[in-house]
Formats: structure tokens, C-alpha cells, sequence
């Protein structure tokens, strides 16, 4: 199996220097700048009481006890009692002031993520392997807000400390401060060096945690491929593999950190033995005071900390950084736009039809009742006024409504090699109003692409799509997407309740249209869940199946009646006698409505007007089922297989 | 024709109203019992292996601690001695000293190096192991689990659990043995410095460990939501982007935000909760401690005032108990990742403790060696319901003998992926026993079972990988030629080739899309490339073509020769290659004979060949 899922994307980013990086997180730090004020000006004051205690002790030493003064001695106690209380207090508050605000930036961070992420085209989706999507809204997220709670203020904090260090320093002796500093500019060099190779190490090890995650999905999502073939050694062998390249990638980063931190330790206490030694020497020949060196080594052995920090302060900026970085990989793809939403014309023409459409799934929705009483036909269906509603009393489409119109569609996936040709050549096809059109090809021909189009889950390459004459870019995305439903080919249900479900196709719809469309569905199994259609479904509730979910995507497609409807072999789980009824029932809601219908077999094709025969990449047929039999060898062949059957197939009644 | 069933005479009305096959009761988080002990036992079996290294590990952090905490003690013998002995001209004390120091700031970041590199070592390697463990443990976790827990919560396991453990393990246990380390150091110096006052300080620890039980018992909790809420943002995310295609046609978009929120919420307030937490340890630990040494100075102060005590000892004496509460903060540190890798232990361990329902053998029994016909599979009284005690398989017995093809078919519900599923072993039967060439299934080791039995699901479902290697997972050690063998067998291989980079094409990448009737065919592949003595398709041709179903009823003529065959299917176009057919309603095997005998006959299956023969073209 694939070694690494890590898309091309991901690979070839360019390395960002930290900082850059990191200051891309100020639009969400920004709401918390105060707190981190007030958190970094707590931690520095913290600190200043840290280093004020000796100075109090040295006085209580040097005052009252040399003297052997009780008296004198409770109010510097009292003064440490306090400094004490405010250390603590200062302590408590850095953290307190984070707390909530950082959790809440976490948050929205990943919000934004999300938010993202559902509105980005299927494509990218396509690309992306699921694992380093949910690596980057967990432990990216996480990343990301511990640099911000700690590594961030320390890295301020200490620098402030070791700048006020180095001038008491200087002030106690340039010669020796020279001496203990010399080593700064070794330490900045393979700092810098350090962050280049750690980045690069951090973000690999941030992918492949993502393509660990993948691998993770897809065995528990494909369990059952692996269960019955007993292959779940395999899949953990790969996953082994995996996760020993993340090892060794964290071994990696280990050793850079390793080298770092030996640097780091052992290059100021160097320079100290030095320091010591000269500063021993100037005692000897009275050039110095006792006093001074022993206070100048103190303050340098005080800022060991500070600077020892440094190493992982640093691993936590790279982090952080890289997980910057992959978080914007994602917030930086670009929107498709919408040309309707772009421009305020057409949004404007579009309100108008939003309140024929309401008009029109009442209107619709009583013919529905009508249709009970009339055997649906073919030739009724073709005189349905059903759409012939919407653009005309919108006022702005004189002539009848026009259907659904492909004119030179094209389109090749964006990620298509670039010498492989055009899935889709060159479509033109025209589903009248209120007409049913049936699409057949091969397997992988692609109509599950064609009907992708519609509702612009892929964006055509080139021509056009209208709908009742409007071009479908000039639609906000939303209304498109209200104006056609849906049902997939792979009929996905969410954890939520069955009427959360169905509902999804029209968030208004009444409980009569609920039944309705579970009935057209032959949903009847619902009213036998423990809680009918209150019962929790998909991922986290029962699992339905296969046949059951289908007719529920099927009833949450054909629910609130929508104008322009594409069925993608809509029947394909049922046994033949549901699928039957469930036809019968189809037939009425296809009346009034116009309707793509992907179809394999001849009893789903009979659900149509007329037919479409989708071949290299173009409509090669267009006609009823009986014409295309007798004139379309290819539609021949695809609905009735072998040669020796098609005497009789088209014979057939 | 073996009939064991009985047949019931065909109901003239023809298919009752089928009665839908219900789902057992999705599991709650809960549902998963934790047993006692199990977190813990699972850390010792975790650390045991690395006991050598990690005590490695503390001897040289151990030795690099001394080494850094001698500079001081060099200054001061350098103040006291070196400086004099130089007065005199003497620069040996100078130099020895100095030079002691220098080997200090070589040693200890040499030690720091060291230890760095055997802690990350352990770390990772017991990171790889749990991780290889959930990963194994969940794979061997039989089905029925599957669909009661959440995908997504497995996943959370896997990742965000391992995460929270990775973090205390990668800073958390150096934290940890520094703070012991230093803690002990400073507890015996200040114990020799003066016992008395020695004692009163390291009283100081009790109400410290009070503050630190109270802040663990508080924070379990906190920590508990934490993953608890961990996983739901997980199950939620998953969900969703698995779903992206309904989630935009269906404009889910907004209310998916909403629901995400709830999650998202849902853990910034359990983590703000855990960091107040801290937040209060922290204060409280550093007022308590800054009250002892308020309390220790005034005490040594009087015992200096009542020359018992040095004033120099003092002065010693309180600098080092400042150091003593120096660790409080990474204590907070290490608290905090503590808790939140014991939270996550805890459910990776209840997760671990799981028993798959479907247990491999204790003792594993060999099949018979095959004779190239096939096996012979048997029924025997066997019943099958849901653990709710639903029954959905009645006790019944079915003799198939080696080398027949059979097909199932009857309304959804029936039972007839049940029957499938059992005698695939993704579930045991209820009473009595399915037994493969008279081994028990339950008898059998997962490779030998599975080399006996292969079932291809109606679930297209492809991993990421090239098309070679989907198809590869039949037989792992196939080559090429096999694989493009199983593919042109299947009438695969025409649409194979012809994608971006044919076998080798990844599924997931440039344009390697493949339709839903195309995935089928892919999994047909995988399963004449495993070989097995028994296939089973449940309702495998349902997204195919005309043309393609009938490719591969074509091959199947060929393919099932010398293999048992049980296929469910709604269509019954398979029914032709079949030699066998059974009828199942309610559970039951109502109709069982030859194709053509129930043809001809009056029951059900009459009724529905007529059906199906008129919804042909």
C-alpha cells in the first residue's frame, strides 16, 4: 500500500522562517493580546520577585541578626511573607489570564478549520488524505496553543531577563561580562542553524503523524475488506512501517535537539570556567574586588536558566511554526468563486425566484396528492406544468422554462495528468422541464462525474450549465444547491436522527412531506426503529443496510419536492420486489420534477422520458428507451449485455 | 440436492410484506468497561522491556545533575582558596579548580546529550508498541464491535490518546526524576546543614502533597472530559469529511458548524478547565511553600539569636530551601501531563481489555488438505440473534456440498447477508456450529480460515494505495502477473490499464477516480487473487452494468469451478450460474432445489424470476 499519503501540496511547501510563520497566528492571537500582556508583564514580575527574595534575606542577615535585633527583624520577615504572597499570586495569575482565552482560540482556530475545510471544492478533498486533515485540527491545534500558553511567554520573559542580566553584568565588569557573553554569537549561528534542520524534521514528523491517522481510518472504515480476507497482519505491518518512519523521524528531531542542548549547556558554563578563571586572577592582582566577582558570578549563574531554556523553547517555536504552517496549507486554498456572489446582480435576480420556488413546492406538493389519483404516464408526465412555474412568474424568462441545459460541458479532474484526455469531451444535452432524463454508459464512463456537475460539487472545466437559463455560476452556491437535490451513489447517512436526515433535503419541510418522502422511499422500516423516526442513525446511532440507507438518501433527495432532482442509481441496494414499489412511488415525485437519473439496468431507465447515452466523453444518443434500442447498438449492449440477447431484449414489451 | 431445510410450500400471494432486519443498539462511550487495575498494568507492561535503559537513563541524569550543581561549590572553593593560594603565588589551586570547572561544563552537557537520546529512544519505542497495539487490537476486534463503536473513537485512540501519552513522555518523565532528583539533593544538604530546621522543611511536604492529591483527584475529571470530548470533535470531524459530498449538496455546511461548535466548545471549556486547575495548584503550592520559608527564617532567626545557629548555616540554609520549591512549577508540569496520559491510558487500556466476540482458537485445528473441489460447508442447528436477544437466524441445518454454487435470495431482511456473515466468521452463531469440511470455523487460525473462506461485501471500499495493491490484499504475496491475471479474469483489466498510470495508479491521486462499479470489479479481483476454497459474494454486482455483471457471471463459470460458492444477490441474473438456489424469508429457508426445478415450480421464486424477467429490457 501507498508508503506515504502526503500529498504533493504538503511536499513541496516552501520552508517559511520561523517567525514568519509564527506571526500568521497574530489575527487569532490578537484577540488575546491582553492576556498575553498581562501574562508575559506577570511572569516578568514573577521573576523580579524570585530575585528579589535574596536581597531581603541578605538584609534580614546583614541587619537585624548581625545585630541581634527581634524588633527589626519583623518587618523585613513581614516584607518576605509578602513578596512571597505576591510571587505565588503573580504565578497563579500568568496562568489564570490564559486559560480561557487560549482554550477559546484553540477553539475558533479550529472552527475556522472546519468551516473550511466543508466548503472547500470535493477535489481538494479528493487530494487530501482525511488523516492530515484531522492531525491538523487536533494535534496541530494543540501545538499551536501550548506555544502560545508557554514556550511564547517564556521566550519574552527570558529574553528580558538575560538583557537585564547582561547589563548588571557589564555594569559589575566589561572584562568578564565580555568573556561570560562570547559565546552569544556561536549560540545565535547554531540556533539558526538548528531551527532549519528541526523544521524540516518537526513538519515531517506533523505529516506522517497524519498519514499514521489515515491509516488508521481507512482500517477501521475498510474493516470489513480486511476481515474477509484476513488481512488485518497485513494492514498492521504497514502500519508498522509507518509508525517506525515516525520514529525514526522523532529520533531525528531527538538528536537535533540532543546536539542543541549540549550547546546550549555547555558553551555559557565554558565561557563561565574562563570568566572564573580571569576573574580569579584580577582578585589575586587586586584589580577587582572579591565582592564584585562573587556578585557577578551569581548573576551569571542566574541567568543559566534563561538561557538553557532556550533549547526547547526554541523545539516548541519550530513546532509550532511548522504547525502554523500546515494550518494555513489549508485556510490559504482558494474558494471557487462564485460569480453570483461576486457580483450583486444576479443575486438580486435570484430573490425573486426564491419566493416563486416556495410558491411552487405548494403548488407541487398538492399535485402530488393529485397524482394519487391518476396513473402516472409517460405523455402526462411531458405535460406536466410542474416547473413551468419558478422563471415564469419570476418575471424575468418569458418563454417557457428551459430545463436543464449542458451546452459544451467539459471537464478533466484538476489533478488529471497533464497528456491524459478530457473525461468529459464535449456534452450538450437538454432535459426539458418536468422531463425525466434517464444517463447510461459503461462503467467509468462518468456519470457520476456529469451528475457531480450539477449541483458544483466539481466545476466544469469549460461550457456551461443552466438551469431554466440560468447559468449555474451565477447562482450563490446555497441556492443551486437548494434548487437541486441529490441522491448518491453511495448512500451516506450522518449521526443524527432518521428525520435529521431526511429533513436535510429541505430544512422546512412539514411532517407530512417527511412521510410522504419515506413513503416514495419505501422507508416503511423506519416506523419500526425503537424510535421511529427519532432514532439515531449513521456513525453513531444504528447502523442501517445498505438497502436501508439507500432509500433514506433516496427520501432525503426526493423530500420538499425540489425543482431539479439527479438520482445516482438510485436503487441499486434494493431486491427487486422494493425496487419495484419503490419505482411505482418514484414515478409520481419524477412527474414533477425535472430529474437526471444515472441507470444501469433497464427498470431504472424505464423511470425516464427519454434516454442519454454517455460515450468517450460526449452524449452519443439521445431518444426513448425503445428508439435507442432499436437504433443504438451501443445502448443495446449496455442494457441488455451479450449480443444473443438483444433480439429478444428489444422485442421485449 | 441436499435438503436439510424444510421447505414450506409457496405462499400463493406471493412475497409478504418483508419484515426489515433491525441493527443491534449502537454502544455508548461507556459501553467499554475499564477493569480495574488495567491502566496501570498496561504502564508496567509498556515500561518493563526499557527497564535496563530507563535505569540508564537515571544514572546519567543522576551524575549531570551533580555536575551542574557543583559550579557553585568551585566558586566557592575557588573564593576561599584559589584566590589566596594566588595572592602567594601559588596558581595550582587556581588551575586545578578552573580546570574542575571546565570539566563540569563538559561533562554535564555530554550527560544532557546522552540522556536525551536514551529518553527519546524509550519514548519512542514505547510509543510505536502502544500504537502497534491499539492498531493490532482494534483490526482483531470482531465486527460486531465495529458497528456499534464509532470509527471516529478509534481513530481518537490511535491519535489524540497516543498524543496526550507522547507528551508525558517526552518531557514529563525528565521532569519528573529532575524533580526528584533536586528534591532529594536539597533535602539531605539542608537536613546536614542543620537538622532541626531541616526537619521543619521537609514537614512542609505533607500539606504540598495534600495540595498535589487534591489537585489530582480534581482534575481526573476534567481530564476524563478532555478525551471524552477529544473524541467526539474527532467523530464529528471524520464524519463530516468522510461525508463532504452530501455535506455540500445537502448545504449541511452551517448547521455542521453549529454541531462542530458544540464539540469545539465542549473541549475549549474541559481544557480551560484543566489549566485553571493547574492554575490553582500552582498558587497554592507556591503560597504554601513561600509561607514555610517565611516560617523557617523566623525560626532560624531566633535560634540564631540564640547562637545555636550560625549565621552563615542561615544564610545556606534558606537559599537552598528556595531551591527546594524551585520544581514546583515543572510538578505542575508534569502533574498536568500526567493526568491528561492517565486519562488517555485509561481509555486505551479499556479499549485493549476488550475481548473480540469472534476469538481466534486456543488450539487451533488444520483443514483437511484441499482436493481441489472446493469444501463442503455445514450448518448445523445453527442459530444466530442479537446480543438484545432479537432473534434473527432460527435454528437450522444446511448441507452445501464441495463444489456447489448456491444462491441465496429473498426480500431485505431475510437473513441472508446473516447467513453469510456467519459462515464468513464475522460472527459466531448463537447455539450449534458451521463446520468447513468438518472443522468447527471457531477451530480454525485466521490465516487457515480465511484461506478456506472469502467474502466479497456489496462495500466498495478502496485504501489508499495503487489499484495493484487493493487487489493485492487478496494475496499479499501475489506478483504482477497474478494480479493483472485476477484482473483480466474479473474483465478488469480493460479499465485498469487505461487509467492515468494503470496498475500503479493511486486510487486517491491524479485522477485515479474509480466509479463505484468500478471499485466492485477491483474487489472481485482481490478475491479470485485470494484463491479460497469458499467464496462468498454478498450482493457484490449491485453497482455493476449490464455488461459488467454479465462479464463477470461469465467468469464466474469459470472461476467458481473447483470452489464452493455461496452469493447473495437481489438480482436474480446471478441465479443462472447458480446450481442451487435458496429462498429465505423471516429467517428462514422456505424454498430450496434447483433453479430451474423452483422456475417451473409455484412458489416464491417463481414469482420473483417472473418479476425480475419482466423488468429485463
Amino acid at each position: 500500500m501507498a508508503e506515504n499519503i502526503q500529498n504533493d501540496d504538503t511536499a513541496t511547501v516552501r520552508p517559511h522562517s520561523t517567525v514568519r510563520s509564527l506571526l500568521r497566528l497574530w489575527p487569532y492571537a490578537r484577540a488575546v493580546r491582553g492576556r498575553l500582556a498581562v501574562s508575559v508583564t506577570a511572569a516578568t514580575l514573577g521573576m523580579l520577585s524570585t530575585l528579589a527574595v535574596p536581597v531581603i534575606l541578605g538584609r534580614i542577615v546583614d541587619g537585624p541578626l548581625a545585630e541581634h535585633d527581634l524588633a527589626a527583624l519583623w518587618p523585613l520577615v513581614g516584607l518576605l511573607l509578602l513578596v512571597g504572597l505576591v510571587e505565588a499570586g503573580l504565578f497563579f495569575t500568568r496562568r489564570v489570564v490564559l486559560a480561557r482565552p487560549l482554550a477559546g482560540l484553540e477553539t475558533a482556530m479550529r472552527g475556522d478549520l472546519f468551516a473550511k475545510l466543508q466548503r472547500l471544492p470535493v477535489s481538494f478533498h479528493d487530494r487530501w488524505g482525511s488523516g492530515q486533515l484531522l492531525s491538523r485540527a487536533t494535534a496541530d491545534m494543540y501545538t499551536m496553543r501550548l506555544f502560545l500558553a508557554f514556550p511564547l511567554v517564556f521566550l519574552i520573559v527570558n529574553s528580558v531577563m538575560f538583557l537585564a542580566g547582561a547589563v548588571v553584568m557589564f555594569s559589575q565588569d566589561w572584562r568578564l561580562a565580555l568573556i561570560a557573553l562570547l559565546p552569544v554569537v556561536p549560540l545565535f549561528v547554531l540556533t539558526r542553524r538548528f531551527e532549519a534542520g528541526y523544521s524540516g524534521s518537526s513538519r515531517l514528523a506533523q505529516d506522517q503523524n497524519g498519514d499514521l491517522a489515515t491509516v488508521v481510518e481507512e482500517s477501521v472504515l475498510g474493516i470489513r475488506i480486511l476481515k474477509a480476507f484476513g488481512r488485518h497482519r497485513s494492514m498492521a505491518e504497514r502500519f508498522r512501517a509507518q509508525s517506525q518512519e515516525l520514529r525514526r523521524t522523532e529520533l531525528r528531531k531527538a538528536h537535533l535537539l540532543a546536539n542543541l542542548w549540549a550547546v546550549i549547556v555547555g558553551l555559557p558554563e565554558l565561557a563561565l570556567g574562563g570568566a572564573l578563571a580571569v576573574g580569579a586572577y584580577l582578585v589575586a592582582h587586586d584589580e577587582l574586588s572579591a565582592g564584585t566577582l562573587v556578585a557577578f558570578l551569581s548573576t551569571a549563574l542566574a541567568l543559566r536558566w534563561p538561557v538553557e531554556s532556550l533549547g526547547w523553547l526554541l523545539a516548541y517555536a519550530n513546532e509550532a511554526a511548522t504547525a502554523t504552517d500546515r494550518f494555513f496549507e489549508v485556510l490559504d486554498e482558494p474558494d471557487t468563486q462564485d460569480r453570483g456572489t461576486a457580483t450583486g446582480g444576479p443575486v438580486r435576480r435570484i430573490l425573486p425566484d426564491q419566493t416563486a420556488a416556495l410558491g411552487c413546492v405548494h403548488r407541487k406538493a398538492e399535485e402530488g396528492v393529485h397524482a394519487e389519483h391518476r396513473r402516472p404516464t409517460t405523455t402526462q408526465r411531458g405535460a406536466c406544468p410542474g416547473v413551468a412555474g419558478p422563471a415564469g412568474s419570476a418575471g424575468q424568462a418569458p418563454a417557457a422554462p428551459d430545463g436543464i441545459r449542458f451546452t459544451g460541458v467539459r471537464f478533466r479532474y484538476p489533478d488529471a495528468p497533464e497528456d491524459s484526455p478530457d473525461l468529459l469531451t464535449d456534452i450538450d444535452l437538454h432535459i426539458r422541464s418536468g422531463e425525466t432524463m434517464a444517463l447510461v454508459g459503461a462503467t467509468g464512463s462518468g456519470k457520476t462525474t456529469l451528475t457531480a456537475l450539477l449541483p458544483r460539487l466539481y466545476e466544469a472545466t469549460a461550457g456551461a450549465i443552466t438551469l431554466d437559463g440560468r447559468d449555474i455560476r451565477d447562482l450563490p452556491r446555497e441556492r443551486l444547491r437548494e434548487l437541486v437535490a441529490v441522491a448518491f451513489e453511495e448512500p451516506t447517512l450522518f449521526s443524527a436522527t432518521v428525520r435529521e436526515n431526511v429533513l436535510m433535503g429541505a430544512p422546512g419541510a412539514s411532517a407530512e412531506q417527511l412521510r410522504s418522502a419515506l413513503a416514495t422511499a419505501q422507508a416503511g422500516f423506519v416506523d419500526k426503529l425503537p424510535e421511529g423516526a427519532d432514532t439515531e442513525v449513521g456513525e453513531q446511532g444504528l447502523s442501517l443496510s445498505g438497502g436501508q440507507r439507500q432509500r433514506l438518501a433516496l427520501a432525503r433527495a426526493v423530500v420538499g419536492d425540489p425543482a431539479f432532482l439527479v438520482l445516482d442509481d438510485p436503487l441499486s441496494a434494493l431486491d427487486v420486489h422494493t425496487e419495484a414499489l419503490v419505482e411505482r412511488a418514484l414515478r409520481e415525485v419524477l412527474g414533477t420534477t425535472t430529474a437526471l437519473v444515472v441507470a444501469h439496468r433497464p427498470s431504472t431507465v424505464l423511470l425516464a422520458d427519454r434516454v442519454a447515452v454517455l460515450a468517450d466523453g460526449r452524449i452519443t444518443a439521445v431518444g426513448t428507451h425503445q428508439e435507442l434500442l432499436r437504433d443504438c447498438p451501443h445502448y443495446r449492449e449496455l442494457m441488455s449485455g451479450e449480443a444473443a440477447l438483444v433480439s429478444e431484449g428489444s422485442t421485449a414489451p | 440436492m441436499t435438503t436439510t431445510a424444510e421447505p414450506t410450500k409457496a405462499d400463493p400471494t406471493g412475497p409478504a410484506e418483508p419484515e426489515e432486519e433491525l441493527p443491534p443498539p449502537p454502544a455508548d462511550e461507556e459501553d467499554i468497561p475499564v477493569p480495574p487495575g488495567a491502566p496501570r498494568a498496561l504502564l508496567r507492561s509498556l515500561l518493563g522491556p526499557h527497564r535496563a535503559r530507563i535505569a540508564v537513563a537515571m544514572v546519567v541524569i543522576l551524575v549531570q545533575q551533580a555536575a551542574l550543581q557543583s559550579g557553585p561549590l568551585l566558586v566557592a572553593v575557588a573564593m576561599d582558596r584559589a584566590i589566596p593560594a594566588l595572592r602567594e603565588h601559588d596558581s595550582g589551586p587556581l588551575i586545578a579548580v578552573v580546570a574542575a570547572y571546565l570539566f563540569c561544563a563538559l561533562l554535564s552537557p555530554v550527560l544532557q546529550w546522552l540522556f536525551i537520546k536514551i529518553s527519546a529512544r524509550v519514548n519512542q519505542d514505547i510509543l510505536l508498541e502502544l500504537r502497534g497495539r491499539i492498531f493490532r487490537h482494534a483490526q482483531r476486534l470482531s465486527l460486531d464491535f465495529h458497528e456499534r463503536y464509532t470509527s471516529g473513537r478509534i481513530i481518537s485512540r490511535a491519535t489524540s490518546d497516543i498524543d496526550a501519552l507522547r507528551e508525558l513522555l517526552s518531557e514529563g518523565l525528565q521532569e519528573l526524576l529532575t524533580v526528584f532528583l533536586s528534591v532529594c539533593y536539597i533535602s539531605v544538604l539542608l537536613l546536614v546543614l542543620d537538622w532541626r530546621l531541616g526537619l521543619v522543611s521537609l514537614v512542609s511536604g505533607v500539606p504540598l502533597a495534600l495540595i498535589a492529591r487534591s489537585f489530582r483527584r480534581r482534575s481526573r475529571r476534567v481530564y476524563r472530559r478532555s478525551r471524552t470530548s477529544a473524541a467526539s470533535l474527532i467523530v464529528r470531524f471524520t464524519e463530516t469529511m468522510n461525508g463532504i459530498r452530501p455535506v455540500q449538496a445537502f448545504r449541511r455546511e452551517q448547521a455542521n458548524d453549529a454541531a462542530f461548535a458544540v464539540v469545539n466548545r465542549q473541549s475549549a471549556t474541559a481544557t480551560a478547565d484543566g489549566l485553571l486547575e493547574i492554575a490553582r495548584y500552582v498558587g497554592l503550592s507556591r503560597t504554601t511553600a513561600n509561607l514555610w520559608v517565611t516560617g523557617v527564617v523566623l525560626f532560624g532567626s531566633y535560634l540564631v539569636v540564640d547562637d545555636s545557629l550560625e549565621l552563615g548555616a542561615l544564610t545556606a540554609f534558606v537559599l537552598y530551601l528556595r531551591r527546594l520549591y524551585d520544581p514546583i512549577d515543572q510538578l505542575a508540569m508534569f502533574l498536568n501531563s500526567y493526568q491528561s496520559a492517565a486519562a488517555a491510558l485509561e481509555k486505551i487500556a479499556g479499549l485493549l481489555a476488550h475481548e473480540p466476540t469472534v476469538a481466534e482458537p486456543a488450539e487451533p485445528a488444520a483443514l483437511p488438505e484441499p482436493a481441489g473441489t472446493g469444501r463442503e460447508v455445514s450448518f448445523e442447528q445453527t442459530r444466530f440473534a442479537y446480543r438484545t436477544g432479537k432473534e434473527v437466524l432460527p435454528p437450522f441445518d444446511l448441507l452445501i456440498p464441495a463444489g456447489q454454487t448456491v444462491a441465496v435470495v429473498g426480500a431485505t431482511g431475510a437473513g441472508k447477508s446473516t447467513v453469510a456473515k456467519l459462515l464468513a466468521r464475522f460472527y459466531d452463531p448463537t447455539d450449534g456450529r458451521i463446520r468447513l469440511d468438518g472443522v468447527d470455523l471457531r477451530e480454525l487460525a485466521t490465516p487457515e480460515l480465511r484461506r478456506g473462506v472469502v467474502m466479497v461485501t456489496q462495500e466498495s471500499f478502496l485504501f489508499s494505495g495503487t489499484v495493484a495493491e487493493n487487489i493485492a490484499i487478496g494475496r499479499p504475496g501475489a506478483t504482477r502477473e497474478e494480479v493483472e491475471q485476477a484482473a483480466r479474469d474479473i474483465g478488469a483489466y480493460e479499465f485498469i490499464a487505461a487509467l492515468p498510470d494503470g496498475f500503479d495508479t493511486d486510487v486517491r491521486k491524479r485522477g485515479g477516480r474509480i466509479s463505484a462499479g468500478q471499485r466492485q470489479l477491483v474487489a472481485f479481483a482481490r478475491a479470485l487473487l485470494a484463491d479460497p476454497a469458499v467464496l462468498i459474494l454478498d450482493e457484490a454486482t449491485s453497482s455493476l452494468d449490464v455488461p459488467g455483471e454479465q462479464a463477470v457471471q461469465r467468469a464466474m463459470r469459470t472461476v467458481l469451478a473447483g470452489r464452493t460458492a455461496v452469493i447473495i444477490a437481489h438480482r436474480l441474473s446471478t441465479v443462472e450460474i447458480a446450481d442451487r438456489v435458496l429462498v429465505m424469508d423471516q429467517g428462514r429457508i422456505v424454498e430450496d432445489g434447483s433453479p430451474q426445478e423452483l422456475i417451473d415450480g409455484s412458489g416464491r421464486f417463481a414469482t420473483l424470476h417472473r418479476a425480475w424477467r419482466d423488468s429485463l429490457v
